[in-house]
């Protein structure tokens, strides 16, 4: 830890798939629509449309929902293989499928530090947030992730 | 699209032949070798008799496993056969079923050698080295540490939170798997476990632990085809014929909005009305569906099941997808014995992935074996009495369907 006050850099750990949220605005997935049926995609199409009726090739980009909800979710007990880049002592994680009401598509992302899977359900309410995935060399590489909404139990 | 169901359809199988299934890290050559020669010795016919050989790729074994066609050729030495070699990730054994089938059925040639062998690491599968940032097999170990179990997890626990289904259920799916691979001679795992055993062994993606989680083997499958008339002249075969009356290598239908390894989300439905479309449950239903019509019967026509348990919840997913019983009712099939050896449709006689673990390329041709084998009624100690109808069923990754009714 040390070296309170630091500034570290922050770096999405992939480029152009989310938004960090560091500008003030709440941070979002990064996906498209497209301009000939108005099908989303995740992450960006820029080539071709999925439809197979639509030959459009403009894509314009688009931030996805927020707010989703857990279509299904399962946790990672053991350390997954390179290129994972895991924490030492590595420490377990839950990952959500996240159904999203506009985009009527699906997305997984890893939950949020500190939940388990006794805490989730299909069909709760979860909130993009933004996280450090990994840490090297003083920058924090950063990945979306999903946060319950609380189910009001929370104080 | 779906094609007519056509009696002219039919290849004859000659000869079925594997390598038991293991973790001994041999060449898959030799694993792949042994099985062909099994294969042929089966239908009494040599190498130098093959007109076609069909390899089932492997990509983790360097430039040989990429044109495994041809690498299997020249280990049976030369002789000038046509070839092909493909991938189709778990469905590339359906695929070079397919081919074999094709050139067959197109009367470009009479009989075919198909074959596909791997050789596997440890533990959970990695994917291809290198740094690649446009690889969603790459990234999604990179970005989510999403291996494959946690995919298989995320269908095991819709069963848990939507129809009820228990850890003893999806226990009970090893359990009754662990018993038909008991006298199997080429499965890797003969061993009965109890469901205590199974609940007992760690948790690795929850719901599914790690005795529920199908590992990762070495092995070879092969199978010799020919035209139902160069059978009917070639009278060395076993008896009864066995025939292959549908392949279906379907891919998915647009918009496919079930999460699949390894893609990170799934097509957008936004633009579709899927109202009582045809592709409201994803890809899974439709894959035995297109062998079903292909071949003209109806999933109540199967006499048993071979399909693909990467998970011991997978397999009640199956149950739905493949026909046996309708949505949610997966769970009851199982509690009521109706695909255990003596009910009604035993699935995975063999004992499934749960017994042999997967490889790979050779995986889908071992299915074909196993029928083979139910329908001559020479699947001694796991015979499914009196079947004359099987159908096996899996799905590979990036959108590979894979499903193949056989009868006598």
């Amino acid at each position: 830890m040390g070296e309170a006050g630091a500034v570290r850099a922050r770096v999405p750990a992939v480029e152009g798939w989310f938004t960090t949220g560091d500008d003030g605005a709440p941070p979002a997935l990064m996906g498209t629509r497209c301009e000939g049926c108005g099908t989303f995609a995740f992450p960006a199409e820029s080539q071709y449309c999925r439809n197979p009726d639509c030959a459009s090739t403009s894509f314009a980009p688009v931030e996805l929902s927020r707010r989703g909800r857990i279509w299904s979710y399962t946790d990672a007990r053991y350390q997954p293989p390179a290129p994972y880049v895991a924490a030492d002592p590595y420490v377990p994680f839950c990952l959500a499928a996240v159904e999203l009401a506009a985009e009527k598509l699906v997305v997984m992302g890893q939950v949020v530090g500190g939940v388990t899977v006794d805490d989730l359900l299909v069909g709760d309410e979860v909130e993009l947030v933004v996280e450090t995935l990994y840490s090297e060399d003083g920058t924090d590489y950063l990945v979306w992730k999903w946060r319950p909404l609380g189910s009001g139990q929370e104080g | 699209m779906t094609v007519s169901g056509n009696e002219n359809k039919k290849v004859a199988v000659l000869g079925a032949g594997m390598h038991e299934w293991g973790k001994w890290g041999r060449p898959f050559v030799e694993y792949g070798l042994a099985a062909a020669r099994d294969a042929l010795a089966d239908a009494g016919l040599g190498w130098r008799d093959m007109q076609f050989v069909s390899g089932a790729d492997t990509i983790r074994n360097g430039y040989p496993g990429f044109v495994s066609g041809a690498t299997f050729a020249q280990a049976l030495g030369w002789t000038g056969a046509r070839v092909s070699s493909v991938y189709a990730a778990c469905a590339s054994g359906a695929v070079a079923i397919a081919n074999a089938r094709a050139q067959i059925l197109a009367g470009l040639c009479d009989v075919a050698l198909v074959v596909g062998a791997d050789t596997t690491p440890k533990g959970f599968f990695a994917p291809v080295g290198g740094e690649r940032k446009d690889d969603p097999d790459w990234l999604r170990f990179h970005l989510m540490g999403a291996t494959n179990p946690t995919y298989f997890a995320l269908y095991a626990r819709r069963r848990v939170d939507r129809f009820g289904a228990s850890e003893e259920d999806f226990a009970q799916v090893k359990v009754k798997n662990a018993r038909h691979g008991l006298a199997n001679p080429y499965a890797r795992y003969r061993k009965e476990v109890t469901v205590d055993e199974v609940l007992g062994s760690p948790m690795v993606a929850d719901p599914l632990r790690l005795l529920e989680i199908c590992a990762t083997s070495d092995g070879g499958a092969a199978l010799v085809l020919s035209s139902m008339e160069f059978a009917r002249r070639h009278a060395g075969g076993a008896s009864p014929l066995v025939t292959i009356d549908a392949v279906s290598t379907v891919t998915p239908t647009f918009p496919n909005t079930v999460i699949e390894m390894p893609n990170f989300a799934t097509d957008s439905a936004a633009a579709f009305d899927s109202a009582g479309s045809e592709t409201a449950g994803g890809f899974r239903p439709s894959i035995a569906a297109a062998a079903y019509a292909e071949a003209g019967i109806g999933p109540e026509d199967v006499h048993l099941a071979e399909v693909y348990d990467l998970s011991s919840a997978l397999e009640l997913d199956w149950y739905e997808d493949i026909g046996l019983c309708g949505e949610g009712e997966a769970e009851k099939l199982l509690r009521d014995g109706a695909t255990t050896l003596g009910g009604r449709v035993p699935v995975n006689p063999s004992g499934g992935l749960s017994c042999f673990g997967e490889a790979i390329p050779a995986q889908a041709i071992a299915q074909v074996c196993e029928c083979v084998w139910q329908l001559r009624g020479s699947a001694a100690g796991h015979q499914v009495e009196a079947a004359r109808v099987a159908v096996t069923a899996n799905q590979g990754l990036f959108g590979h369907g894979s499903s193949v009714v056989l009868s006598r």
